[in-house]
């Protein structure tokens, strides 16, 4: 019955998804403005070169689906985009980042205003040990609102935004960890749409979840993504091929391939891509 | 087919037989002696609680607990003696708290575990909390009372000794210094349990460092911090020899009125009775209500602690 379920799910998906002419493919997508991109872009742990010059353009308001199997970087490259790594001792990039032509790991560039930008929404969903109010207006009020009904509105925006409110309306003020794990995975979306990013980066966002929890995620990611570029690494490649437009491959700290999803799936150019794809490893 | 199982069978037959009759007694007298001493341990816990107890329960009246020594100290009550432990107590923890959980706070969130400056930290903390107490009792003399306390006597009133002689305000912050390794590593564990998981959540969402430390690490570590103070106070309540130089008093008929005057202690108090009195057999009995008030006390903040520690490892599992 799921199976049935996720069936009809991505059915409606693909019947959701824009007219394409046949030759149109991976340019009609690439073609919409470029939000974030990396050139050249080098990591190392340490002594571990993680990533080796990742060269990658993500399009504005589309779902670009990192692929591959664990360890190939597909985290780690998700983390460089809003610096996270940066937490971590002994990192090191080189190369750039560049969104809206700002190169973000210049010197001057205030990593505050980054993440305020750029959400984040994590493989373990992480609702703080607080109220669910006070979990979506955190960031906001991190970032100086503190007009109480100004704070209720994004609240209630930001939850309805993820799907959530009409589940919580009547226990804002409950903890956060009284939720379901699909339901905190959701207040946690709605936590970082509250600080009004642009871009959303999602890792693993349903690895943890049942199957209708995976759904909902699934189908809130088809929404958001007329307002939001979004970002999400998973490791479900039916998921990839559902919720994404983009996909690119990662293998070994190296970006394989990266293309339209359907052709990715369908045709693909290397022959890595294609033996993941099929199964044969990973 | 019946090579194989001829092999299973003398297999078997060496399993058995490896549990020689050697073995087996050295495995029992293990168990014995070990046995042994955790039980030899109760007992003595058992004994000194027991005895305290029944010597004490006796003298323990309102009297008692509110009233002056009498008599030279054969009769009478110890109430400056709790005060001023009270007092002592809730100076040190003025400063050992706040001092020690600034470094635990820098320790554990902006110091590279593997710096220089972490280490030498580290090395000194492990290393305070291992100097025998009267050692600081002897630098609390040295540092505080002769250096500091003379410093300011001759700075503001020469000639007059002021800060320059043992007082409640020096013997407080020498065993501060005693208290804070305590408070340090209680507060380190405290911050390493709450999950990375909500730094992270807290960094992506814009916070910095210090925001994130304010409104997510502290409140989610603030029981193991309160368990940490406790931890604090108790071993600080019980201890003499670090306040026997700086400011602990052989008797006071008055509490103290000003940080610059002496005081008396729980502990101090015991010493006393039981070596400097003129008719030690007649204190016998004020000598048992003291240690059990002493006892009393500081098993109280000990159980706190449990408490509040066993609290805290709930709450960071269910979380």
């Amino acid at each position: 019955m799921l199976e049935q379920m996720e069936k009809d799910h991505s059915q409606q998906l693909r019947t959701e998804m824009p007219p394409m002419h046949p030759d149109e493919g991976f340019n009609a997508m690439v073609n919409r403005p470029v939000k974030v991109s990396s050139r050249g872009l080098n990591l190392y742990y340490g002594e571990k070169h993680a990533l080796t010059d990742v060269s990658l353009e993500i399009p504005t308001n589309r779902v670009t689906a990192f692929i591959g199997p664990s360890g190939c970087g597909k985290s780690t490259f998700l983390r460089t985009l809003n610096r996270m790594n940066d937490t971590i001792v002994g990192c090191k990039i080189t190369g750039e980042v560049i969104m809206d032509s700002v190169n973000i790991y210049d010197a001057r560039l205030d990593v505050v205003e980054l993440r305020k930008r750029v959400g984040m929404v994590f493989q373990k969903s992480n609702p703080f040990p607080k109220s669910i109010w006070e979990n979506v207006a955190y960031g906001p009020k991190i970032l100086g609102e503190s007009n109480k009904s100004t704070l209720n509105e994004l609240v209630e925006r930001s939850l309805k935004q993820a799907a959530l409110w009409e589940e919580v309306k009547d226990r804002l003020q409950h903890s956060a960890l009284g939720l379901s794990g699909g339901q905190q995975q959701r207040l946690c979306i709605a936590r970082a749409l509250a600080t009004s990013p642009e871009v959303l980066l999602m890792d693993e966002p349903a690895s943890a979840l049942d199957p209708i929890s995976t759904a909902k995620i699934e189908e809130l990611i088809f929404q958001l993504k007329s307002n939001y570029t979004i970002v999400i690494v998973t490791h479900n490649m039916q998921q990839a091929a559902r919720v994404s437009d983009i996909t690119a491959f990662f293998y070994l700290g190296e970006l394989i391939e990266v293309g339209n999803t359907r052709d990715m799936f369908t045709k693909p150019a290397k022959k890595q891509t294609e033996d993941y794809i099929t199964g044969r490893f990973g | 087919m019946s090579v194989s199982a001829s092999l299973d069978v003398s297999k078997e037959n060496s399993l058995l037989g490896s549990t020689s009759l050697k073995r087996r007694l050295i495995g029992g007298m293990a168990g014995g002696i070990t046995g042994f001493a955790a039980m030899l341990i109760v007992l003595i816990v058992f004994t000194i609680v027991i005895s305290v107890v029944m010597g004490g329960y006796k003298n323990i009246t309102w009297e008692f607990l509110t009233e002056a020594p009498k008599e030279g100290m054969m009769e009478g009550g110890i109430f400056p003696a709790i005060f001023g432990t009270v007092i002592m107590t809730m100076l040190m923890s003025l400063m050992a708290v706040p001092l020690g959980t600034v470094t635990a706070i820098y320790l554990s969130e902006f110091a590279k575990p593997t710096s220089i400056l972490a280490r030498s930290i580290r090395f000194a903390v492990n290393t305070l909390a291992s100097i025998p107490s009267i050692v600081f009792g002897l630098f609390g003399l040295g540092f505080f009372v002769q250096f500091i306390g003379s410093s300011i006597d001759n700075v503001t009133n020469p000639g007059t000794l002021v800060w320059g002689q043992p007082n409640i305000l020096w013997a407080s912050m020498t065993m501060g210094l005693l208290t804070m390794p305590v408070v340090i590593v209680s507060v380190e564990e405290a911050i390493r349990t709450v999950p990375k998981e909500w730094r992270d959540a807290s960094l992506a969402l814009g916070a910095t460092r210090l925001q994130t430390i304010r409104k997510i690490v502290i409140p989610g570590s603030l029981s193991g911090i309160l368990t940490g103070m406790i931890l604090a106070i108790s071993r600080g309540a019980g201890e003499v020899a670090p306040i026997l130089f700086t400011g602990a008093a052989f008797f006071l008929p008055q509490i103290p009125h000003a940080l610059s005057s002496q005081f008396m202690h729980l502990g101090y108090h015991i010493y006393i009775l039981a070596t400097q009195s003129s008719n030690v057999e007649k204190t016998i009995p004020l000598q048992y209500a003291t240690t059990l008030v002493l006892l009393a006390l500081t098993f109280t903040l000990n159980l706190t602690a449990v408490i509040l520690r066993s609290r805290l490892r709930g709450k960071s599992q269910s979380a």
